[in-house]
């Protein structure tokens, strides 16, 4: 067919063909505002009888769902006021204290708190195994939302309804259940106690629903039709998913994986029986924090924890940008 | 030539496809034409490769493709909202069929470029699909399926999610565009003002089967029976026969009419009715008429010759049917 699209292209020239539909030209701003699915605001204009034959500017037309509306209920600033004072005293105060303990001899002190070589270990073996943790979600969850989004199979509903039991389990249970598997004297002859693989499987127990649940809706969500458009295209269904499902998931698993992450490096009761809290070893920061306020070293815990805290929060930092910017990518409109 | 041969589809106990055979011949633009939950879609999935038969065999251009995927299929195709690949810029969505085939980019991009010529997006390359209307990325998704050089073109309601305006414009802009690619083009439509629009060959379904083929003047003019006759104009029920509204003529004089009806073979005779109501249209005239029997029908009749009657609510006239190619039997179901 090249040959054909360049015959008609000589004539394109001889005769424009494709005059642009004049109508649609100024469309795009019609209805960007609002900022709802274009699909959906055009079935509405499809069925809407049309008096004039402009359509640009239809004022009588139903307002777009979306559009902003008069506040009920709760006087503004009231409202703020309210969440300022929650996260307050909720997040920022303590925040604040523990930020301000862990200075209590200065920077100097800070600083040889957090470099004490057990210190340290705690905190790489915390960061090493939180982010084989997340990686291994990020995969393994995607996969587990795929599959009980797409596929059919007897007990689903049972297995969905599994995914969120590590959350409600207290998690020095999912230590005992973990150790009762994988302790000495393991039933399957894997002894994972005391090593570092111990703490990968009890944060994966504890870290599993996150991936799984940011990624379910929009799986649920994604339009089909795209993937088969793909397909029609030529692309193997391993092409469709790298290049046309993935892209769409990215935002949901890089979410799922910064809050698992998040949560493993903080984790303590699925960790403190099967880890063996070994310094240098399988001490994770959060054990560390434990054991310097039990030994009466209260500055050593709060430094640590501020380097936690600093890491945590510099993780969902790098997360948020990254999905920003896939998603200003997609809706990147005037 | 796409040859589809008894296909059968079931979902559960409803029949979408019921035992269909088509013909479409190379380079033509057909309509599936038909109401929803015709069987319309399934039948253009069908030969798509998106939806797997029953029974039945597709062919396309010789090659039995029964159990072929949609990627071997050789089709481009187009869906009612677009399928947009929403992460990508408007060259990449065009760009996809050749960037996965892994052309030469210099290849790719010429072509891309071509195309965005043809649908005229030529400077929205580096937009993202949500920065254009709906009709842009209508064109664009049509690019995007012209760009592998496909055998034929499926377009499964391609309009649909557009405003009226410019889906009027867009589809006299796909037939200009068929005129010149050439390309043998299926669209499933549910709106017979589209299909007689753009479609060379039209073919009406309902309840997953095809009730006639062929060109829109034969259908509109010969229905092969009431369904089609319904489904692709307004109908008069006039007597105990189906009349088309604008070949109803209306006399004030009975003997007028009765002579003028004897010339019309096989009519369905003169209707003495009651004026309900006048309704100027524009161009043409509506005469909301009531029969003696109470059966109520419409006419259609042009300015000039409402002007004429001088037509009243109340006042008594007497209408006969012309044009007796398209009159058909009255299925006693739906008879007044």
């Amino acid at each position: 067919m090249t040959a054909r699209i360049h015959q008609r292209r000589g004539a394109a020239a001889a005769a424009p063909l494709p005059a642009r539909p004049e109508a649609d030209k100024h469309q795009p701003d019609e209805h960007r505002p609002d900022g709802n699915r274009p699909g959906e605001r055009e079935d509405r204009d499809g069925i809407r009888p049309r008096v004039s034959g402009d359509d640009a500017t239809d004022p009588g037309a139903a307002p777009p769902p979306s559009r902003p509306r008069r506040r009920i209920g709760l006087a503004r600033p009231l409202g703020v006021g309210v969440v300022t004072l929650w996260l307050s005293v909720i997040v920022l105060l303590p925040l604040a204290a523990l930020t301000v303990a862990s200075f209590g001899e200065g920077v100097s002190g800070f600083w040889a708190a957090v470099t004490a070589p057990t210190a340290l270990a705690s905190l790489w073996v915390t960061v090493l195994v939180s982010a084989i943790v997340a990686v291994v979600n990020a995969v393994l969850g995607t996969l587990v939302a795929w599959v009980l989004v797409r596929d059919e199979f007897p007990g689903k509903r049972v297995v969905n309804a599994l995914i969120d039991l590590p959350f409600a389990l207290p998690t020095i249970v999912a230590s005992i259940v973990l150790l009762s598997l994988y302790g000495p004297n393991s039933p399957i002859g894997v002894e994972l106690n005391a090593t570092r693989w111990g703490l990968v499987v009890a944060l994966l127990f504890v870290t599993l629903p996150f991936v799984v649940r940011s990624v379910q809706p929009v799986l649920i969500e994604a339009d089909r039709e795209v993937e088969e458009a793909a397909a029609s295209l030529g692309a193997s269904n391993w092409t469709t998913f790298r290049r046309i499902v993935l892209p769409t998931l990215a935002p949901a698993i890089l979410g799922g994986t910064g809050l698992a992450f998040a949560r493993a490096i903080g984790e303590y009761g699925s960790v403190v029986l099967i880890g063996g809290n070994i310094p240098r070893e399988t001490q994770v920061a959060s054990q560390y924090i434990q054991q310097q306020i039990e030994i009466d070293r209260p500055l050593n815990a709060a430094a640590v924890s501020v380097a936690l805290l600093a890491i945590a929060f510099l993780t969902l930092l790098v997360l948020r940008v990254l999905s920003s910017r896939t998603q200003r990518r997609e809706e990147r409109d005037a | 030539m796409i040859t589809v041969t008894d296909a059968r589809k079931n979902y559960g106990s409803f029949a979408a496809l019921d035992d269909v055979s088509l013909d479409i011949p190379s380079g033509s633009l057909t309509a599936l034409l038909g109401p929803s939950g015709s069987g319309k879609s399934t039948l253009l999935r069908s030969i798509a490769g998106l939806e797997g038969l029953d029974s039945g065999t597709v062919t396309i251009e010789g090659r039995d493709v029964t159990n072929e995927p949609p990627q071997r299929r050789g089709i481009g195709f187009v869906f009612q909202h677009y399928a947009a690949f929403k992460h990508m810029t408007v060259r990449d969505n065009v760009a996809f069929g050749l960037t996965i085939r892994k052309r030469p980019k210099a290849e790719t991009d010429k072509k891309v470029d071509e195309l965005l010529e043809i649908v005229g997006l030529d400077g929205f390359r580096n937009r993202y699909p949500a920065q254009l209307s709906g009709g842009q990325r209508q064109r664009m998704a049509l690019a995007r399926a012209l760009a592998v050089d496909p055998q034929v073109l499926l377009l499964d309601e391609p309009f649909g999610a557009l405003d009226a305006k410019v889906r009027t414009d867009l589809r006299q802009w796909l037939r200009r565009l068929h005129d010149e690619v050439h390309v043998t083009t299926v669209l499933v439509t549910h709106d017979q003002e589209e299909a007689l629009d753009v479609a060379d060959r039209i073919a009406v379904l309902n309840k997953g089967r095809i009730e006639q083929v062929g060109d829109p003047v034969t259908l509109y003019e010969r229905p092969a029976n009431d369904f089609v006759m319904g489904f692709l104009g307004s109908v008069a029920h006039f007597g105990d026969q189906l009349v088309r509204p604008h070949d109803i003529v209306l006399e004030r004089d009975r003997a007028t009419a009765l002579a003028l009806d004897a010339k019309v073979a096989g009519s369905p005779g003169v209707v003495e009715a009651v004026v309900e109501r006048v309704v100027p249209l524009g161009f043409e005239v509506r005469v909301d008429l009531r029969a003696d029997s109470g059966a109520r029908f419409a006419a259609q009749i042009t300015r000039r010759d409402a002007a004429d009657l001088q037509l009243r609510e109340g006042e008594t006239v007497h209408a006969r049917a012309v044009g007796r190619s398209s009159v058909v039997e009255v299925d006693p179901a739906l008879a007044i």
